[in-house]
């Protein structure tokens, strides 16, 4: 009962204090100055003055996050599959799919543009770049760390390869898979915005949340600049929280990491 | 003549790649309806013992027969109860009992009315749609013997499956397990450290000795079943828990 009511008026205490502070520099700068921090109230203005394109670029973005997550998740799972079939597959694929995530997605877009065109094909083809790789390191860690008791189990029953993959290296490997997943949330719409400001395109009214920052920001709309970084950050609540149920979905049954600590 | 072994051993050795011999002349013969404890020293190969039963590995040299064909050939009438229960956390007490017979393709309605018999059986009845971590350990214990009579096996391999429990639940289960054994008969291979346990559940003791594990006495158990508590309050049972231990100490100084 307590429990509850803090996990829920505690936050709410937090962000009161943020806004009051945001309140209180926005008031403590001088009126020429004050464009670097706009106060709430203007921000939630221009976020109702603007909803409508704001709304329109999130839309957007949502398609080449989820195009480009979707994507990862489908080749990152058959990687995977690959990855825990020997060490020698994955010393020999490792260093490459080390190299796509060390390459800064900056330099990776206008790559992109030239495979694809700019717009939603390079945002979506990004986002899968940057997704992938937590998805494809957890994955394969899972399939590899099944319980070798549990293996020697399937061994007893004489299961087949594929019995022994789909009844029990898959199950086991879930918590990791879903571990990979929360980060490629996180990384999902940020990387769909990134990629919308270096290999975006406004033809066709395909513009998302970073090409729109680019233009408030090129057009002095500082307000609406903030208020973009808030539909950004709304945008990358909904795919944590969806993620975030889906993984207690497969998981609270039976996965250590949901056990009830109150009595 | 007696009737012909559901398993013999026949001079068995083991050994794992260029390794030590890890076994060696192992020869003995199990009638149906045995219950066999094989006690003696860590490391003297007990549980490599039962693996070869399980044809889990191959033995070295020598002749193993289980119903007169080679343990591969048998696997189907064998079941191996670990010392950990080893149950699939993400599936509930009864799905983990269907577990074998699903991975071998029987079909849904006869898998459920298995796991009801089973799990009546260990009386758990009313655990069916618990997940294992709801469960105390002797619990996921009496799920995991279970899951193994699921198969309906005719011979039950044991390995030290009650080692981690307290005395009082081992005693208990010990008790359950003759008692399930009333009503199925199947051979049972039971390897412990505990001598009492031994002597209470078996008719037959093995005690090996180590480097290379070898079989070193068999002590019979002439005591009647059904056993209850009061056969482990009486004298002969005390007298042979007494005689097994004394004779355990000397073969473990001998090999140290
Ligand atoms: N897979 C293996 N490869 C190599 N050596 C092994 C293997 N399994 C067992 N051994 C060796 O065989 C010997 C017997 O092992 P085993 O596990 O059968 O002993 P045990 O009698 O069951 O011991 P404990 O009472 O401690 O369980 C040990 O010396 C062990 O190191
Ligand atoms: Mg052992």
């Amino acid at each position: 009962m307590l429990r509850t009511f803090l996990k829920i008026f505690l936050p709410a205490v937090t962000g009161a204090v943020v806004v009051a502070i945001w309140f209180g520099v926005n008031a403590g700068l001088s009126s020429d100055r004050r464009f670097l921090l706009p106060s709430p109230t203007a921000v939630l203005n221009a976020f109702i003055e603007h909803r409508a394109t704001l709304a329109h670029a999130a839309w957007n973005t949502s398609q080449g996050a989820l195009l480009g997550f979707g994507l990862a998740i489908a080749v990152s799972a058959l990687t995977s599959y690959l990855l825990s079939l020997s060490p020698l597959v994955r010393s020999s694929l490792y260093p490459f799919l080390m190299a796509l995530q060390l390459t800064p997605l900056p330099i990776l877009a206008p790559i992109c543009v030239i495979w694809v065109g700019a717009g939603l094909k390079s945002v979506a083809l990004l986002t899968f770049v940057i997704a992938f790789f937590p998805l494809v390191v957890n994955t394969t860690q899972g399939l590899i760390s099944t319980d070798r008791n549990l293996v020697e189990l399937f061994g007893l029953y004489r299961a087949s390869r594929w019995n022994q993959f789909m009844h029990l290296r898959v199950p086991a490997a879930l918590p990791y898979f879903f571990t990979g997943l929360r980060i490629a949330a996180t990384l999902a719409p940020i990387g769909a915005v990134v990629a919308d400001m270096n290999a975006g395109s406004s033809a066709g009214d395909g513009g998302g949340l970073g090409f729109q920052a680019v233009i408030f920001s090129s057009q002095a709309k500082y307000p609406a600049l903030f208020a973009t970084a808030a539909a950004t950050c709304i945008l990358g609540f909904i795919f944590n929280a969806v993620v975030l149920a889906l993984a207690w979905f497969a998981l609270h049954h039976w996965h250590d990491s949901y056990e009830r600590t109150d009595k | 003549m007696s009737a012909p072994p559901i398993v013999e051993f026949r001079a068995v050795a083991k050994r794992f790649g260029e390794g030590p011999l890890v076994l060696d002349g192992v020869s003995f013969g199990a009638q149906r309806g045995d219950f066999v404890s094989i006690i003696g020293p860590s490391g003297c190969g007990k549980s490599t013992l039962l693996r070869l039963l399980a044809g889990l590995s191959p033995i070295t040299a020598g002749e193993l027969r289980v119903e007169g064909r080679t343990p591969e050939a048998a696997a189907t009438d064998i079941a191996f109860v670990f010392q950990e229960p080893t149950l699939l956390p993400w599936l509930n007490v009864a799905h983990n009992v269907e577990i074998p017979q699903k991975l071998r393709g029987v079909p849904a309605t006869e898998r459920s009315a298995t796991s009801h018999r089973v799990l009546d059986l260990v009386r758990l009845g009313e655990k069916a749609r618990a997940y294992p971590r709801q469960l105390s350990g002797g619990q996921k214990m009496r799920v995991s013997i279970a899951r193994a009579l699921a198969l309906a096996p005719k011979i039950l391999l044991l390995d030290e499956p009650f080692g981690a429990l307290d005395e009082m639940t081992r005693e208990r289960l010990n008790e359950e397990l003759l008692a399930i054994r009333q009503q199925e008969a199947w051979t049972a291979f039971f390897v412990t450290h505990s001598v009492a346990e031994a002597v209470f559940l078996s008719n037959r003791i093995l005690v090996m000795s180590a480097n290379p594990g070898r079989l070193h006495t068999e002590i019979a158990v002439p005591l009647p079943y059904p056993r209850t508590l009061e056969t482990r309050l009486s004298p002969a049972f005390h007298e042979l828990v007494a005689r097994t231990s004394r004779l355990l100490r000397s073969v473990a100084d001998g090999a140290a």
